[in-house]
């Protein structure tokens, strides 16, 4: 018997394919309104991969949502629109630059100054007003603390506010999906994925990549530790010196806060192996936004940042 | 060879180490990043502690740390090049009760924490009864601050005996003991040189060979439908009337050509072919996510089941099930309805008797009871609205557990865990 139980086995990917897939069609099946969060960054990536294997050969049945603060890398909006065209769904996009516009939000000022926090207005219009019920997001839990004890459906109140004392108890694979008018979920596929684990996947689905992913050349200048590529949307100060260095991105974002890293890994064998090696998490190297306090993420997200 | 998964839970009472433990297990697995490291080193000084506290890697929230305890499950990732593992580190609490059934619910193996110098507790007791009420496969009591007794065997066995003993009573059906010191590391990831006298595997290294790939049910084909895959495409004539059927197999093993009856209708076909994006599979099993397709033409849509004609999960509008009560608000009473969600179906359920209430200390049954509080476990008997297809909860977790719904407050308010259906 031990032996003939030997052969069923999954790899630790197959496994978390398997249960993001689920993750996935129960979301499909139970809410009106999914919408899936695309940044065009690598969790992005793997989710919409990840949406077009759960549903095949019928097309992803939702479409997919960027939340664009303006200060986007322009290899990165160049990447979004050539994959979402390849992929057939429809691409909405929710504007912070139009917001500001509008008078809803105020652009922030000062050294720090990053589009980041307005972005959680942009999406919770976007959901409004297009009555979207369930917006997957990318997130995983071993990115940040207060991750860690999110949900994988995480409700959202009618102001789209996470309540971390009032979640709902998760158990087996029966998702609770239900909701009242106005109130959404956030659906987490990916939580149980690690960066590794997003990696080893975009290797072995040979995924394409945004080209900052990669080691390039960058006009970049240091603050506080964190290198900022040169760019219209930072002040710099007298003080930081612009370089050009050798640099990649582990994550995609605002411009005016998303670090690179120092980096010759130009392919994905040498980001894994960089990766493995690297005693920083992904957030605390690259994140400016994050750093200023150790709750600001947890901040953020009851707000309804995603 | 490919790594596979382990998920685990570890529970414990405050102050048993089970922080400095987990916290432990994360740095000697090389899972603590400089950063993360820096803001612990950062608020220990901060807190005026001479050594690095290695339990504020795992303190969550704000409130949380605030309040100085944990109050919810939190995920925790680490790896070895044998195993990644998911770690839900459910908090000890009297009135956490329900934090636990949810970590445990998913669990492959649960640690049971417990503290040397005070031995077993009410609490280690209730954790092991709702480990073994959840039905995780694999568990071990970690005796620990065996330091704090002077390494001793005779303590240790002491423990070991007692628990023994008390685990005799319960469905236990894997049990290990280990002694460790959290705090030093001794056992933990190494053998302890303090102890020489022991001579099973340290903890992480049993974490990395415990045998989990049979504790799976690949006997009882289940296939709970979760999707209708329906191309719709009038251009493609090889698409045009496709019809999928999506979920992920729940029991058994699957192949083409195998004869199957869907639920309700009790009809039975043969499976025509294992469909995935990334081409046709020859058989699916646990936990894969992939797409049928039938031979014949059945009306078949979400909620509905794929088993065997010769093995199939008991139909029927009542079950009796044990129900751990998640709710705050409101207690469970006789009559009251709920909304129910089992496998991929919904319905709603009634609550026909509540049979008793188990004292989750002393494991005593009340039957006098006549309602079910916050973290109360009962035996309770449901009328659903529409048949369930179920299993025991032991025979198969993913068939035999279900949660129940509060419908004026959409909140998650039952686990229930199928003892019956008739
Ligand atoms: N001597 C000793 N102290 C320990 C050990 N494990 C934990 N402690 C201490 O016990 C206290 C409670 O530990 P903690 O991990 O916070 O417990 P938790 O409440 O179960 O998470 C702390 O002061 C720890 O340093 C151990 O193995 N030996």
């Amino acid at each position: 018997m031990e032996q003939a139980l030997a052969g069923y086995r999954l790899s630790q990917l197959d496994i978390l394919e398997a249960e993001a897939i689920f993750i996935m069609r129960e979301v499909a099946a139970e809410f009106e309104r999914p919408v899936l969060l695309f940044s065009g960054g690598k969790d992005s990536i793997v989710m919409l991969r990840l949406a077009e294997k759960a549903f095949w050969p019928a097309p992803v049945p939702f479409p997919v949502l960027h939340v664009d603060t303006g200060h986007n890398f322009d290899e990165v909006i160049e990447f979004r629109d050539r994959r979402v065209a390849g992929s057939g769904v429809r691409l909405e996009v929710a504007s912070v630059q139009d917001q500001i516009d509008r008078g809803l939000v105020t652009e922030p000022t000062g050294r720090w100054a990053s589009r980041n926090r307005l972005q959680t207005s942009a999406l919770l219009e976007a959901i409004e007003t297009h009555g979207f019920d369930a917006a997957f997001g990318g997130a995983r839990r071993d990115e940040e603390k207060s991750r860690a004890k999110e949900r994988v459906l995480s409700f959202r109140d009618e102001f789209g506010q996470w309540d971390p004392k009032g979640q709902r108890p998760e158990l087996w694979n029966v998702y609770n999906t239900r909701i009242t008018r106005g109130e959404h979920i956030r659906a987490f596929p990916l939580s149980n994925w690690t960066e590794l684990d997003v990696w080893g996947y975009i290797a072995r689905e040979e995924l394409e990549l945004p080209s900052i992913y990669f080691a390039h050349e960058r006009r970049v200048f240091e603050r506080d530790g964190i290198l900022l590529a040169d760019n219209p949307f930072v002040t710099r100060g007298p003080d930081e010196e612009v370089f050009t260095a050798s640099v990649r991105y582990r994550t995609v974002g605002d411009m005016s806060c998303t670090g690179a890293v120092r980096s010759t890994a130009t392919t994905l064998d040498d980001i894994m192996a960089e990766i493995a090696a690297t005693r920083v998490t992904e957030r605390g190297q690259t994140r400016a936004d994050d750093r200023s306090s150790e709750a600001a993420m947890e901040d953020r997200k009851r707000e309804g940042y995603f | 060879m490919s790594s596979d998964i382990l998920r685990l839970a570890t529970a414990g009472s405050v102050d048993d180490g089970k922080s400095t433990l987990i916290g432990r297990l994360l740095y000697d697995s090389k899972s603590i990043l400089s950063d993360q490291m820096e803001a612990v080193e950062r608020t220990s000084r901060d807190r005026g502690e001479e050594q690095t506290n290695l339990a504020l890697l795992t303190d969550g929230l704000r409130a949380e740390r605030e309040q100085g305890i944990t109050i919810d499950v939190a995920y925790r990732y680490f790896a070895t090049p044998r195993r990644t593992f998911i770690m839900a580190d459910t908090p000890g609490h009297v009135q956490y009760t329900r934090n636990m059934v949810t970590g445990a619910s998913t669990s492959d193996l649960a640690i049971i924490l417990v503290d040397a110098r005070n031995g077993l507790t009410e609490q280690s007791r209730r954790h092991a009864f709702l480990a073994t009420l959840l039905q995780v496969p694999h568990l071990v009591l970690a005796v620990n601050k065996m330091d704090l007794v002077d390494y001793s065997q005779e303590r240790f066995e002491e423990i070991k005996a007692e628990f023994e003993e008390f685990a005799a009573k319960l469905d236990v059906l894997d049990l290990t003991f280990v002694p460790i010191s959290a705090l030093h590391g001794d056992n933990v990831v190494d053998r302890s040189l303090n102890m020489p006298w022991y001579d099973g595997p340290s903890l992480l290294h049993h974490l990395e060979h415990v045998h989990i790939a049979s504790d799976r049910n690949l006997i009882d084909a289940r296939f709970p439908v979760q999707f209708v895959v329906r191309p719709h495409r009038a251009d493609d004539p090889e698409l045009h009337d496709y019809r999928g059927y999506a979920g992920q197999v729940s029991g058994g093993v699957l192949k083409p050509g195998d004869e199957v009856m869907h639920l309700p209708s009790g009809l039975t076909t043969r499976i025509a072919a294992i469909d995935t994006a990334d081409g046709p599979l020859d058989e699916a099993f646990p936990p894969m996510s992939v797409t049928l397709r039938l031979e014949d033409d059945i009306d078949i849509s979400r909620g509905d089941m794929l088993c065997r004609p010769n093995n199939q999960p008991v139909v029927s509008q009542d079950v009796e099930a044990m129900v751990c009560w998640m709710a705050e608000a409101r207690n469970l009473v006789p009559r009251m309805k709920l909304a129910i969600k089992h496998t991929t179906r919904s319905a709603r359920a009634m609550v026909r008797d509540l049979h008793y209430r188990i004292d989750v200390n002393s494991l005593h049954r009340d039957e006098e009871a006549t309602q079910l509080g916050l973290n109360d476990i009962g035996r309770v008997g449901l009328r659903v609205t529409q048949p369930l297809f179920a299993d025991e909860y032991r025979r198969n977790r993913l068939t035999g557990g279900f949660i129940l719904v509060d419908e004026g407050t959409n909140t998650t308010v039952g686990a229930g865990m199928i003892v019956r259906a008739s």
